[in-house]
């Protein structure tokens, strides 16, 4: 789903984003493990408001193109332009019903080495938490695709798009991870890339590989990840606070607002409570 | 396209950069029901939901609850990286000390002109098995990715900032009791009856194609039929049906054999 960094709805979108971003049932053989999908992704931090001329936080509203009246999003509809002007609208319940099964289920079809995959197939990731009381099968799972170094692939449709999916275990949590279909990543040849006519020179060859093995590492460092944008934004938007620059604010309250969720300690509770679940049901 | 060089070492090699994906999403408006028209978006003040012009917005940051400080167009140009064609390499690893989570959208890198440097790097690069974690400045924004090999070329995988992956090391994994190890023998002779390569071409879209006949069938005045949505039965314990999928698997091969 397309999120404007701008948004004014942020509240909102954070607490959308903390709900089950999908909830289904992991399939493989004839077991099957009702699951929640949270994303284990999220946007970067810093993002701003839009203000109106008194600094009054503004939000984006829906209009009608005809009448100009305001829309609330149960008045809208998707559709698909088939010609100029000319749209064939498709509903929730038509896109779950085109596929039923696989809007529910993650089937489990092939288990591969997870390190077969190539990284250009990634796209989102995602954490899954037991659902239903399904602690003991997540549990069996994800210790027996631990212990296998394998990722179960399938596809399941979410949101009214079919993903290819890769799922994994690490440290007892099962992961998802979207992949790309293989028609969706385009071929060196069609690109135009040049084809390598000979051998590079060994000493060059050579010459490369000592100044890599001179700065292999064993780790990432989180240092050389930072989004020094969105610091240096934060940086200054402190400083500008701290000096009573260009701050303004309409109904300052010090209560945060309620619906202002961290996505990590949804997490946390939901992987929590589940395996307190299961030990009762056990 | 954008046009980088990479340096490694005291070496530079110029590359182009290409997407290496293409989207293939059916793309939907956002219609007013019952008239079918576009909808469009506007700024509106809450309180009086009065409609407010392009020139009178202003960004701020919320730094506390309902207080923000204003950034100006001419500040946050100000934090932009400086134009640059530099690549720079900040560290060669292994390709697993990159978790999945952290790749979000390659690019081929190819050749521009010094062909010889650019198969060597890549080559070099292969042999090493590692990946190089870069940085870079493209169009006004700061990126970092991994470069690695793909076939003879090289790819450069734009990386999500730290601050954008979750990380599983911060998770409680779920407990309860020990399991049991008849349960999980069976399960890994489950995931092993279905091992296989990662074969990605074996693996289509099917449901695009779908939502596409039954957008053309629509357009054409038709109203297809669609299947009812049914809910799964709750299931037996999970060892019958471990045990029920190894009995069907077994059958299946047995029938194959005969």
């Amino acid at each position: 789903m397309p999120r404007s960094s701008h948004g004014t709805n942020q509240h909102e979108e954070q607490e959308a984003s903390v709900r089950p971003f999908w909830s289904g049932t992991i399939t493989f053989g004839l077991v099957s493990i009702p699951v929640n999908l949270f994303p284990a992704n999220r946007e970067s931090r810093v993002a701003l408001r839009m203000l109106g001329p008194e600094g009054e936080p503004l939000s984006r509203e829906y209009y009608s193109s005809e009448s100009g009246k305001d829309l609330e999003s149960a008045e809208t509809t998707r559709g698909y332009e088939v010609r100029e002007g000319k749209y064939v609208t498709v509903s929730d319940e038509e896109l779950e019903r085109l596929s039923p099964e696989k809007s529910r289920d993650i089937d489990l079809r092939v288990f591969v080495k997870r390190d077969e995959i190539s990284p250009l197939y990634f796209k989102r990731a995602y954490f899954l938490a037991p659902a239903d009381k399904s602690g003991k099968a997540y549990r069996l799972l994800a210790e027996t695709m631990e212990r296998t170094g394998r990722a179960g692939i399938a596809t399941f449709v979410m949101r009214g798009k079919e993903y290819l999916v890769a799922i994994f275990a690490e440290r007892g949590i099962l992961r998802a991870e979207t992949l790309r279909f293989s028609d969706e990543i385009r071929t060196p040849r069609a690109v135009g890339l040049p084809e390598k006519r000979k051998e590079p020179p060994k000493a060059m060859v050579r010459r490369f590989e000592s100044v890599i093995a001179k700065t292999t590492r064993k780790t990432l460092d989180l240092k050389e990840m930072r989004d020094e944008y969105s610091e240096g934004l934060l940086k200054l938007a402190k400083k500008k606070h701290l000096h009573h620059k260009d701050v303004v604010g309409i109904h300052p309250s010090k209560k945060r607002p309620e619906n202002v969720v961290d996505l990590m300690e949804v997490l946390k509770r939901s992987l929590d409570r589940s395996g307190k679940k299961s030990k009762q049901a056990a | 396209m954008w046009k980088g060089i990479l340096k490694v070492g005291s070496s530079a090699v110029p590359v182009k950069l290409y997407s290496a994906v293409e989207n293939r999403d059916i793309h939907f408006h956002l219609l007013q029901s019952g008239t079918n028209s576009r909808v469009k978006q506007h700024m509106i003040r809450p309180d009086d939901r009065e409609q407010v012009t392009e020139e009178q917005i202003r960004k701020g940051y919320e730094i506390e609850p309902g207080e923000f400080v204003v950034i100006k167009d001419t500040e946050t140009q100000q934090l932009k990286p400086k134009e640059s064609r530099e690549v720079r390499f900040t560290r060669f690893v292994s390709p697993s000390a990159v978790g999945s989570e952290w790749y979000e959208r390659p690019y081929y890198l190819g050749p521009d002109g010094e062909e010889a440097k650019y198969f060597a790097l890549a080559e070099a690069i292969r042999n090493r098995k590692v990946e190089g974690i870069a940085r870079w400045a493209m169009r006004g924004k700061s990126y970092v990715g991994a470069v690695l090999t793909y076939g003879d070329y090289l790819v450069l995988i734009k990386l999500r900032y730290a601050e954008e992956v979750l990380s599983v090391r911060e998770l409680p994994a779920p407990t309860g009791r020990p399991l049991d190890e008849k349960e999980l023998r069976m399960a890994e002779d489950l995931v092993s009856a279905l091992e296989g390569e990662f074969n990605p071409e074996q693996f289509r879209d099917e449901y695009r194609h779908k939502l596409m006949e039954f957008i053309e069938a629509k357009a054409r005045g038709k109203r297809p039929r669609l299947a009812a949505v049914k809910t799964r039965a709750r299931g037996e314990s999970i060892r019958d049906q471990l045990a029920k999928s190894l009995a069907a698997l077994k059958r299946g091969k047995e029938k194959k054999v005969a």
